[in-house]
């Protein structure tokens, strides 16, 4: 009995804008059929999140966009530009 | 003391500064590479951390001759300053067939300071892609997170597998992103790391006589591309480290810290 099973992407961009190309990028993969890890691939699977919404893949996080806190103006740290996608597959079990 | 002409030069420095990192290839000879995997696999002391380098590793010891080598003693005086502190090490391991890498993680926790420790990861044998190496990510140490906070990325556009022939010598700043890589040959891998904290303020501790070079705003620019719209932000963190290296306080590239400093309070009087 074919079951619906959950593909998760993770892009990262280089901005705001969902035609930038892709700078990090991670799968999980809910079918089991994937197994992926840190240092897999040194090419996106899409050069950018509207490359991957014409595959299929649906954008089912945005990042919240925030000023800088007070002085943390020239602060970095987590890639800011984060959009999680997902696709649902079929699976025998 | 240490041999002048063993220490790091102004554009290697600058490269520390941007990249987070500074490759040597060939660096340890190979009858002491030998040597140091046989302590590796038998153990090596350990300190609490806090004592000096110096103490460490007593002759006869194999990876106490690798830290005592002229060249390496010129980096460590170069970053850190003559007879730092023991940190900690760690001899790390990668079984054969081992097939997941390591999750993406800083060491130790989030840490403000100018000031920085650094790592060496010493590959004392040949360590190709299929055996893994260290996954660095270069530029990423003047990010503010602890540990395996960023577990939740894979790949970088960028990453830098350390992928290298025995007595091979990466020194870190302490801030650097890197992960252990899948060992798909049937050998054991082994990578020592050594952390080791400064004594001196960190003021031009390495030959500064190419200070001026023209070629270093440059280094100082580079884009590693992963953080995309931020670089800006990236090459006003290496201004204000070179600052704080140099002493130079109106050292500025691209005039990207001038233009913010400038805030005049000259009134002029009208008639």
């Amino acid at each position: 009995m074919p079951q619906l099973r959950q593909k998760l992407l993770l892009l990262y961009l280089h901005n705001a804008d969902l035609n930038s190309q892709v700078v990090s990028w991670t799968l999980y993969d809910g079918t089991g059929k994937e197994t992926r890890t840190t240092g897999d691939s040194d090419a996106p699977p899409y050069g950018s999140v509207l490359a991957a919404m014409k595959d299929g893949w649906r954008v089912i996080q945005f990042p919240q966009q925030f000023p800088a806190y007070p002085g943390m103006e020239y602060n970095t740290s987590y890639l800011r530009y984060e959009y999680i996608l997902e696709k649902m597959e079929e699976t025998n079990g | 003391m240490v041999n002048r002409k063993r220490l790091l030069d102004s554009k290697q420095m600058a490269r520390f500064v941007s990249d987070g990192f500074l490759r040597f290839d060939n660096l340890v000879p190979d009858d002491l590479n030998r040597a140091a995997c046989a302590e590796m696999e038998q153990g090596i002391e350990r300190r609490r951390g806090g004592v000096r380098l110096s103490e460490m590793w007593p002759a006869p010891s194999a990876i106490g001759e690798v830290f005592r080598l002229p060249e390496v003693q010129g980096i460590i005086h170069s970053l850190v300053g003559p007879d730092p502190l023991y940190d900690h090490h760690a001899v790390h391991t990668v079984d054969a067939g081992h097939l997941t890498g390591q999750v993406w993680h800083a060491d130790a926790i989030i840490d403000t300071r100018l000031h920085f420790d650094i790592q060496f990861f010493y590959f004392a044998h040949d360590t190709p892609r299929e055996m893994g190496g260290t996954l660095i990510l270069p530029g990423s140490h003047y990010r503010r997170i602890s540990e395996s906070d960023i577990a939740r990325y894979q790949n970088f556009v960028g990453q830098v597998p350390i992928v290298c022939g025995a007595g091979a010598m990466v020194v870190v700043h302490h801030g650097i992103w890197h992960c252990a890589q899948p060992n798909r040959t049937g050998r054991r891998r082994y990578m020592f790391k050594l952390r080791l904290n400064p004594t001196v303020r960190q003021l031009r501790l390495w030959n500064t006589d190419d200070l001026d070079d023209p070629a270093i705003p440059g280094i100082l620019s580079a884009n590693h591309r992963w953080y995309g719209n931020e670089v800006r932000i990236e090459i006003v963190n290496r201004i204000r480290f070179w600052r704080f290296l140099t002493g130079d306080e109106r050292f500025d590239v691209s005039y990207w810290l001038s233009r913010l400093e400038n805030q005049p309070e000259t009134v002029l009087h009208v008639a």
